[in-house]
């Protein structure tokens, strides 16, 4: 099927890319799948939109997306930002999808940099946009040598980066992008998630498929999957705390952001991931900064 | 009806939402493995190619996929034309260079170990064995445990190749490196991804 214009010409075929091109990154999704954590290389496309806009993301959804399926997209877990908008409208457009805010009715999520609050369920797709796949680059700059590494388990180099942290600072300082075993033997990046979400990984009732658009790389995590953010027994694991809860929902045990609100030092922190929010404010909870509507109409 | 006749009919009606739909059930199997996901599609391949293992190869089979043919399928000239036709695949002459294989009957399959296990390197280099069963019901239960499965699974394909079970456990141990199995009813699928394995008991 294609999706026509108004004045009637077939522009694309569904969901933009074209068949060959949806059965190779399929066949690299199975694969993916297969082999949990491990990358596999494909022949990304170029996109309608620049790189680090999330077309690996994008590339991996239109090659799941039907028809039935309805699409959340999130940006730092804000449905309401530039890129956000823009992929959801970009779905809605080349595949005609139904499209949502609500975590609880998407069939197909796909997130820059966070995982809902919500946990997440059953027959769920998740698809992480990733900028740099490789978790051991940084450390390692040439393919050849990681993939070797990869190939021998090799994971030793990851731990002297963690073990330097903690010589440095105290404690392991790496806040997002927080390294994972996967299935007790592909080292992973989770992509730059907070690592406040790295337990969510762990057993999830959701499919979890991960595009890196720019370096050529799919990886997958299926359901019920053993996935253990690397640590040392004498400094195990921990993700942050906050202080005070959301100031606009007064919700604790999840994620903020801090938003400056003047140039004296004034700030507040709120939730992250908006749905969560504004789904606790429609329920009546209140923030000690949230007001009320009749307050702003004055 | 002529061969070319068989050759050029039965494909898919709708190949992109055809071609969508199989494939998520595909992909669901593949990450829930011996899960049972039915299959309804207007393939009509020869026989004794089955419509379900058909519609998988429309789904996933293209020029850069070498397929190779297990001996029931391979000696059908108009199986061999039909999937050239409607896929464009180049048929692979060993089993350790196919992308994919379709197999009829799995009790006569070559040993497992034999195909494309991928490397060491790129473990993905490996193929993906397409098999017709009887049932996946029916069978001698197998329970399944690994990645996409809570707790245990239960699963009774039939047939199975000789000394399943042992065959399993030698691609267990070559991991990363492995194959990948796609078990194709009249209509149904479930798979078998490297990664799942085979418990002792049999309930």
């Amino acid at each position: 099927m294609t999706i026509h214009t108004d004045d009637g010409l077939a522009t694309y075929n569904f969901a933009y890319l074209d068949e060959q091109t949806k059965r190779m990154i399929r066949r690299a999704i199975l694969k993916g799948i297969a082999i949990p954590g491990y990358q596999v290389p494909f022949a990304s496309r170029e996109m309608p939109m620049p790189y680090g806009w999330g077309t690996g993301g994008v590339q991996v959804t239109a090659a799941v997306i039907g028809p039935d399926d309805v699409l959340k997209v999130i940006d730092q877990g804000a449905d309401d930002t530039t890129n956000a908008v823009s992929i959801r409208n970009f779905f809605a457009k080349v595949a005609e999808v139904e499209t949502t805010t609500d975590t609880a009715t998407a069939s197909i999520i796909q997130t820059r940099h966070r995982i809902p609050e919500e946990k997440l369920k059953e027959g769920q797709i998740l698809v992480y946009q990733v900028p740099i796949p490789e978790p051991l680059r940084f450390l390692e700059p040439r393919e050849t040598e990681t993939r070797k590494m990869h190939a021998l388990s090799e994971y030793g180099l990851m731990h002297v980066k963690l073990y330097e942290d903690i010589a440095k600072n105290g404690h392991i300082a790496t806040t997002y992008a927080y390294p994972v075993k996967v299935e007790g033997r592909y080292v992973m990046d989770p992509s730059p998630t907070p690592k406040f979400d790295n337990p969510k990984m762990h057993m999830s009732d959701a499919l979890q498929l991960f595009g890196a658009g720019r370096e050529k790389r799919i990886y997958a995590i299926p359901p019920h999957t053993d996935v253990v953010s690397l640590d040392f027994e004498d400094y195990p694991f921990e993700v942050q705390t906050f202080v005070e809860p959301c100031a606009l929902c007064a919700a604790h045990g999840v994620y903020l952001d801090e938003v400056i609100l003047d140039d004296k030092g004034g700030r507040m922190f709120v939730c992250s991931d908006t749905d969560h929010c504004e789904k606790r404010r429609e329920g009546g909870h209140r923030g000690h900064l949230a007001g009320d509507a009749r307050e702003t109409a004055q | 009806m002529t061969i070319s006749e068989k050759i050029a009919r039965g494909g898919f009606a709708d190949p992109v939402f055809a071609a969508q739909t199989v494939f998520r059930a595909v992909m669901d199997a593949m990450a829930r493995p011996g899960a049972v996901h039915g299959v309804s599609t207007d393939v009509r391949p020869p026989s004794p190619l089955n419509a379900t293992a058909a519609a998988v190869a429309l789904t996933l089979a293209d020029a850069d996929t070498p397929l190779w043919l297990g001996a029931e399928l391979a000696r059908s000239d108009a199986v061999r034309g039909w999937l050239s036709f409607h896929t464009a695949v180049p048929f692979a002459e060993f089993i350790s260079h196919a992308g994919f294989a379709i197999v009829a009957n799995p009790a006569n399959v070559q040993p497992l170990s034999g195909f494309a296990l991928g490397t060491q390197e790129y473990p993905d280099r490996s193929t993906t064995i397409i098999m017709q069963v009887e049932t996946l019901t029916s069978g001698a239960p197998m329970t399944l445990s690994g990645p996409g499965i809570k707790g245990s699974r239960t699963i009774a394909p039939h047939p199975m190749p000789g000394h399943f079970k042992t065959q399993w456990r030698d691609i267990n141990g070559h991991y990363p490196r492995g194959v990948d199995l796609v078990l194709a009813s009249e209509n149904a699928i479930a798979c078998l991804p490297r990664t799942t394995r085979i418990g002792e008991r049999e309930v």
